[in-house]
C-alpha cells in the first residue's frame, strides 16, 4: 500500500534519513517512534508525498510519488488520511466545517453528507461542537476533530502525528481507541508517538508493528516496550 | 483548462468561497481601484468618441468647403464678386457658390472687433463660400482661371489649417484611446497585486487545502471569483459615476466650441457599459496568472 524502498532524505546539507525501507501493508498497525528530532515527521511527510526523498523511491498505491504531478498528489491524498500534530485547522470555519473541508475541496455536496458528518462526529464525541470555532476547542477535542477529518473521505490509510502529544491520559485513550476502531474496519494505520505507554496500551488492544527511528535508521523496535 | 470547468469557475461555488477567509484590505484595494479606473475610463472613452466625432465633423465640413476671397478696390468689388460667381456657377464640381452678406460678414468679424463694427467703412474683402459636390472639383483649374480672370479673387480651400486640425483632433482620440488602455493595463497591476498579496496572506490556508487533498484549480478558482466579482462590482459602480458625471457635461453647442459635446451621443452611450464586462475579464486573468504563479511556488 505504501512502500520506502531505501529512502533518503537530506536538508540543509545534513543528512536526515538514510536508507530506510518500509512496507505499510493493507490492514497492518504500525507505531513510529523515537527521540524528538529523529524524523518521525519528515518519515511520515514522505508517505503522504509532502515531501519527496533525496534517495531511493515512496510507492503509495504502485505509484512512485515522485512521478506525480501537483494533481495527482492531490488525488493521492484523499485516500491517505492525516492527523498533524498541530491539527491544521481553518479558523474561520466551524469545526463541523472543517472537519468536512476534504468533502468540499473535493466537490462534494455537503446537503447529501449531513447524515455521514453527523455519524462521525458522534463516533468522535464532538455531536455537540459543531458549530464552535477551532480556537474555541480544547486539546482532546482538536485531536478527535483532527482524527474525524482524517477519516471522512475513508481513506486507506490513516496517519496521525502525535495525536495524544497535547492530551491527558484518558483522551489518548479514547483517541487510541479510535484509531484501533479505524484499523479493526480494515484501514492502514500509522502513528508517530514518543508516548511508550501508548504503544504498550495498543498492545493490548491490536496487533501493532512498532518501528524505531535511530540514527537515521528505521528498526523494528524490541519487546522491552 | 475546458469549458466546463470555465463555466465552473464563473458560476462559482460557495461551499468552496467559504473555504478562502475573507480578505480585508485586498477586497476594499480591489473594489476602490477597479471603481476609480472605470471612472477614469468612462471619461477617456467620452473623450475618445468626441475627438472622434470632431475629427471626422471637421473633415467632412471643410472638406468640401472652401472661401474665395475678393481683395479688390471698392468700386471694381462688385464686378469681381459677380465675375467669380459666373465662373464657379460654370465649373464643374462646386455644389454651390454664394456671396456672404453684410450682416454675416459682421458676424464673423464681430468676435475680435466687437458688435459695432462699421464695415462699410473698413476695406473688408468679399467673402464667397464654395461648397464642393461628389465628386469635387478641379483645383488648380479653378485657380488659373481665377487668377486669369478675377485679379483680386485668392482662392483658400482651408488645406492649411484643415489638415492640423484634424491631425490635433486625432491625436487626442489616440491618446485617450491609449489612456484606456492604460487604465485596464493598470488596473490589470493592481489586481495583480493585490491577488498575490491575498495569496501570500492565505499560504497556510493554500497549505491546508494542498493537505486534505485540494487541486490547484479548485484553490485558484477560489481566490479567482473573489476578484473577479470584486473588479465587476468595482467598476460597474465606478462606471455609474463616471456616466452620472458625463451626462452633466454641457451638451454641444456653437457657442461653447470644442469644450462641448465631449460626452457620449446614441448608441455610445452603450460602449461604457462594456467596462464592468471587461474589468472582470482583466481581473479573470490577471487573478488566474497570479493564482497559478503563486501555487507553483507554494510547492
Amino acid at each position: 500500500m505504501i512502500e520506502l524502498d531505501n529512502v533518503g532524505y537530506s536538508y540543509g546539507g545534513g543528512e536526515l534519513l538514510s536508507n530506510l525501507s518500509v512496507r505499510l501493508t493493507p490492514g497492518s498497525f504500525h507505531f513510529l517512534t523515537g527521540p524528538s528530532g529523529a524524523g518521525k515527521t519528515t518519515l511520515l511527510k514522505l508517505c503522504y508525498g509532502a515531501l519527496h526523498p533525496t534517495a531511493g523511491h515512496v510507492r503509495a498505491f504502485e505509484t512512485d510519488m515522485r512521478q506525480l504531478d501537483r494533481d495527482q498528489t492531490a488525488l493521492l491524498r484523499r485516500r491517505i488520511g492525516v492527523v498533524h500534530q498541530d491539527c491544521r485547522f481553518l479558523d474561520h470555519l466551524t469545526l463541523t466545517e472543517n472537519v468536512a473541508l476534504p468533502l468540499l475541496v473535493s466537490g462534494r455536496d455537503l446537503s447529501s453528507e449531513t447524515d455521514n458528518l453527523n455519524e462521525l462526529m458522534q463516533w468522535v464525541g464532538l455531536s455537540g461542537r459543531a458549530d464552535a470555532r477551532p480556537p474555541e476547542l480544547s486539546g482532546g477535542e482538536r485531536q478527535r476533530a483532527a482524527l474525524a477529518r482524517a477519516v471522512i473521505m475513508s481513506p486507506d490509510v490513516v496517519i496521525a502525528d502525535e495525536p495524544t502529544g497535547n492530551v491527558d491520559w484518558e483522551m489518548s485513550q479514547r483517541l487510541l481507541q479510535l484509531l484501533v476502531e479505524l484499523n479493526r474496519m480494515g484501514k492502514t494505520v500509522l502513528i508517530a508517538t514518543h508516548d511508550l505507554s501508548l504503544i504498550r496500551a495498543a498492545k493490548s488492544q491490536v496487533q501493532a508493528r512498532v518501528l524505531r527511528i535511530a540514527n537515521r535508521q528505521l528498526q523494528t523496535a524490541g519487546a522491552d516496550l | 483548462m475546458n469549458i466546463a470547468n470555465l463555466r465552473t469557475l464563473l458560476m462559482g461555488d460557495k461551499q468552496a468561497d467559504r473555504v478562502v477567509p475573507p480578505t480585508g484590505f485586498t477586497a476594499q484595494l480591489t473594489l476602490f481601484v477597479s471603481g476609480a479606473m472605470g471612472f477614469l475610463a468612462v471619461f477617456a472613452l467620452a473623450l475618445s468618441l468626441a475627438s472622434g466625432r470632431l475629427a471626422d465633423r471637421w473633415a467632412d465640413e471643410l472638406a468640401r468647403s472652401a472661401t474665395l476671397r475678393i481683395n479688390a478696390p471698392t468700386d471694381q468689388r462688385a464686378d469681381q464678386t459677380k465675375a467669380a460667381l459666373d465662373i464657379l456657377a460654370q465649373t464643374p464640381g462646386v455644389a454651390s457658390a454664394r456671396a456672404l452678406s453684410v450682416e454675416e460678414q459682421v458676424a464673423l468679424l464681430t468676435p475680435w472687433f466687437g458688435p459695432d463694427l462699421p464695415l462699410d467703412t473698413l476695406p473688408i474683402p468679399q467673402l464667397i463660400e464654395v461648397i464642393a459636390g461628389e465628386p469635387g472639383y478641379d483645383l488648380a483649374g479653378l485657380r488659373l482661371r481665377l487668377v486669369a480672370e478675377v485679379p483680386g479673387a485668392v482662392f483658400d480651400d482651408h488645406t492649411r489649417w484643415r489638415e492640423p486640425l484634424v491631425d490635433a483632433a486625432n491625436s487626442l482620440r489616440r491618446l485617450a484611446l491609449v489612456s484606456t488602455l492604460l487604465i485596464g493595463g493598470a488596473l490589470a497591476g493592481m489586481i495583480t497585486l493585490a491577488a498575490n498579496a491575498a495569496l501570500a496572506a492565505n499560504a497556510q490556508v493554500i497549505e491546508v487545502l494542498r493537505l486534505v487533498g485540494a487541486r490547484d484549480r479548485y484553490i485558484a478558482g477560489a481566490f479567482v471569483r473573489r476578484f473577479t466579482m470584486r473588479a465587476l462590482i468595482g467598476s460597474a459602480i465606478g462606471v455609474g459615476i463616471g456616466m452620472g458625471g458625463v451626462m452633466l457635461l454641457p451638451e454641444a453647442s456653437n457657442e461653447g466650441g470644442f469644450l462641448t459635446g465631449l460626452g457620449f451621443q446614441g448608441l455610445g452611450w452603450g460602449v461604457p457599459l462594456l467596462l464592468p464586462l471587461l474589468s472582470g475579464v482583466v481581473a479573470f486573468f490577471a487573478t488566474w496568472n497570479a493564482a497559478r504563479r503563486t501555487l507553483k511556488e507554494l510547492t
